[in-house]
């Protein structure tokens, strides 16, 4: 629980006299014709048809008619067997989608048997130590017709070559397989904390990803940039917005370096978004985004394809926004968290479970939130037709003061030498940290609200018995581990050290680790062993002070 | 006591999610005392000598991931080996109602579900650290 929300100032009598958005923005009793005049709203200029430049009502002509959002809620937990169980139960539900969420060593590069990793293997998120577990986990499962998240940034490039391997191994070719690893690193440095290596190999190790999957997997998007965790850890959503752009912009330009042209590759970056807040804000921060995404492609890289500068990305979750207090009431938060992506036109979406302040889901709230989503679609007719805001007076205002907002905050980002430098000193964590304590404090004092934690606090029946807790299994390191040495045991263990020393030259020569990563994941080398080899070359970073 | 206390704000093991330890260290800076923190990815050793270095007068964890049992138990065997087990350990996070006996019984001597109030966490601390100090 944390961030997120406007402020109300009220008078003695309750009347709301001054409502502040997060951002900044100051929202008056109503707004008409003469407001749009004064932001200098001009249709074909700042929203174009939908399918047109710069695409803020939608990337698509046909929006949700052409095609529902894409469901997909973040799942994994202990073994890959376990997790394969609920991948398929959630497809048999409707998912359209998958998003794997890994245990903390496997995104932190260790092996279930590294003594660092004793406590957490498979708990927050499925243990994958080699191939063995891929096979696992994506048995049964249509590659071809399923496009697979993949919740991993420090070690993405060695995930996506596993998730190419096990794709050749089920029969498919790397041609039709669409993985979207989050490979993000700068906002793990920001936000969630699950970097290994220091900034610079870390973006070249990005840049790799995309290059490579430019080349072997067209339809991956080996990128998709957070502003979601970002905002998490105390941004504002015109922040959000600024920062993802911003760490878009820096991956992008490692890739440029190489030679490309934005049109070659632009379109695999895509972004994962938050929901939580006003939902006004919501809405206007995700149209604003599309045509700032749109503009910043067109005129600060010079791409000529529309495909280049579409917007894609998973807009949802939440999860700051949900309380652990009266759990169930985060149900119908995040029906309308999942509304506000809608009316701002997610491609992709997935909500936070309402127990996720106690524990990973269970198949019962995983379902609550998946049926959530379907319920929008095809009950209550977010599909009828594209950006049913657009032209609205507020809206549209709204939205224009929305990109002022977000080009500031870029600026800022500009003026300080860019998010490389911004990351490496520590700026943004320690602003949105400063602001996340402000908020909290500010809550504290009652100057924003939350139901169930500052007012209506009287729990009545809505109270824990509401969740379910999902039990962690102890065993499932020890079953782990078995099957780990299982490998190990059977694999050509010279065909490994070939491969883990090949990785090795590649690295210190500064070429595409992709293909040696693919040779060493089909030698059945671990994550672990791989990880030593890139902190050998790289070294691991260091954090810098904010305090 | 006079003496200004002095705690080390950690977050043991791997989880990433710092945004409650940093406001919590910039609650405990706000309310007077002085913080030490650790930053990510601490291991129970590097805690300790952390602890012993600073010579801190109470010790917090953060933990959100779900392994608090684990690294409460690690933290406070390690404390008694190495004789600092005159440092009291308090722990703030995801945590589960349930655990909250089991962690004292590890010999926690706070613990912080997500929603405490800032106060309340600070008092808390507050009297921790003076009961030390008189014993």
């Amino acid at each position: 629980m944390g961030v997120g929300g406007a402020r109300y100032i009220r008078d003695e009598k309750d009347r709301i006299v001054e409502v502040i958005y997060e951002s900044g923005i100051k929202i008056k009793t109503f707004y008409g014709p003469s407001d749009l005049q004064e932001v200098g709203f001009v249709y074909e200029q700042d929203l174009g048809d939908p399918g047109e430049y710069p695409f803020t009502r939608s990337i698509h002509p046909g929006g949700y008619r052409s095609r529902a959002w894409t469901m997909r809620q973040y799942t994994g937990f202990g073994t890959p067997k376990e997790t394969n169980e609920r991948f398929k139960f959630m497809i048999s539900q409707g998912q359209t989608g998958l998003n794997v969420a890994f245990d903390l060593p496997t995104q932190l590069g260790l092996d279930s048997d590294d003594p660092l990793a004793e406590g957490e293997v498979g708990r927050v998120g499925m243990a994958v130590d080699t191939l063995r577990d891929f096979e696992i986990a994506f048995e049964g499962i249509p590659l071809d017709r399923i496009g697979t998240g993949l919740t991993i940034n420090a070690v993405a490039s060695i995930m996506l070559a596993m998730y190419q391997a096990v794709a050749e191994k089920y029969g498919y070719s790397p041609q039709v397989i669409s993985a979207t690893p989050q490979n993000d690193i700068l906002k793990e440095m920001i936000g969630r904390g699950m970097w290994i290596f220091p900034v610079e190999p870390s973006i070249k190790l990005i840049g790799d990803t995309i290059e490579y999957s430019m080349k072997v997997m067209p339809r991956t998007n080996p990128v998709s940039v957070c502003g979601y965790h970002i905002r998490e850890s105390g941004a504002t959503p015109a922040q959000e917005i600024a920062y993802a752009i911003q760490i878009a912009n820096t991956y992008i330009e490692e890739v440029v370096k190489r030679g490309y042209h934005v049109d070659e590759f632009a379109r695999g970056i895509t972004f994962n978004f938050n929901v939580f807040g006003n939902l006004w804000e919501q809405v206007a921060k995700f149209r604003a985004a599309r045509k700032l995404w749109a503009k910043n492609l067109k005129e600060k890289w010079g791409a000529k394809q529309k495909q280049t500068m579409f917007l894609r990305g998973l807009f949802g979750g939440g999860g700051s926004g949900l309380t652990k207090e009266q759990p169930i009431i985060n149900v119908v938060r995040g029906a309308y968290y999942a509304l506000a992506a809608a009316l701002g036109g997610a491609q992709t979406t997935a909500i936070c479970s309402y127990d996720e302040a106690y524990t990973i889901p269970t198949p019962y709230s995983a379902l609550i939130s998946l049926r959530t989503l379907q319920l929008l679609m095809d009950e209550v007719g977010l599909r009828d037709t594209v950006d049913p805001l657009a032209g609205s007076y507020f809206v549209e205002t709204l939205t224009k003061q929305m990109e002022e907002k977000i080009l500031e905050e870029m600026a800022e980002i500009d003026r300080i030498g860019g998010m490389k430098v911004a990351v490496e000193t520590g700026y943004v964590q320690r602003k949105v940290a400063r602001q996340a304590y402000e908020w909290h404090k500010g809550l504290e004092r009652g100057e924003y609200i939350k139901i169930g934690v500052n007012k209506y606090t009287d729990p009545g029946p809505l109270g824990e018995e509401d969740v379910k807790l999902h039990e962690y299994n102890p065993r499932v390191a020890e079953e782990q581990i078995r099957s780990l040495n299982e490998v190990k045991r059977s694999r050509n263990n010279r065909e490994v050290s070939r491969c883990l020393k090949d990785l090795e030259v590649a690295a210190r020569q500064g070429k595409n680790v992709m293909p040696y990563l693919l040779e060493a994941v089909k030698a059945y080398a671990t994550v672990g062993e791989m990880t030593r080899v890139f902190k050998e070359v790289y070294g691991e970073f260091q954090e810098p002070s904010i305090f | 006591m006079g003496e200004r206390i002095k705690i080390l704000i950690a977050k043991p093991g791997l989880d990433g999610h710092d945004r409650g330890a940093k406001i919590v260290a910039y609650a405990l800076r706000d309310a007077g005392m002085e913080v030490i923190y650790t930053g990510l990815h601490q291991t129970i050793d590097q805690i300790v000598s952390t602890a012993l270095q600073e010579d801190v007068d109470i010790i917090g964890l953060s933990i959100l991931s779900g392994a608090h049992l684990t690294i409460c138990e690690k933290l406070i065997r390690k404390l008694k080996e190495v004789g600092l087990d005159d440092k009291p350990v308090v722990v703030g996070g995801v945590i589960p109602k349930d655990d909250i006996p089991k962690l004292k019984q590890l010999g926690v001597k706070g613990v912080f579900p997500g929603g405490t109030p800032l106060d309340e966490i600070i008092k808390t601390i507050r009297e921790i650290a003076t009961k030390r100090e008189v014993q």
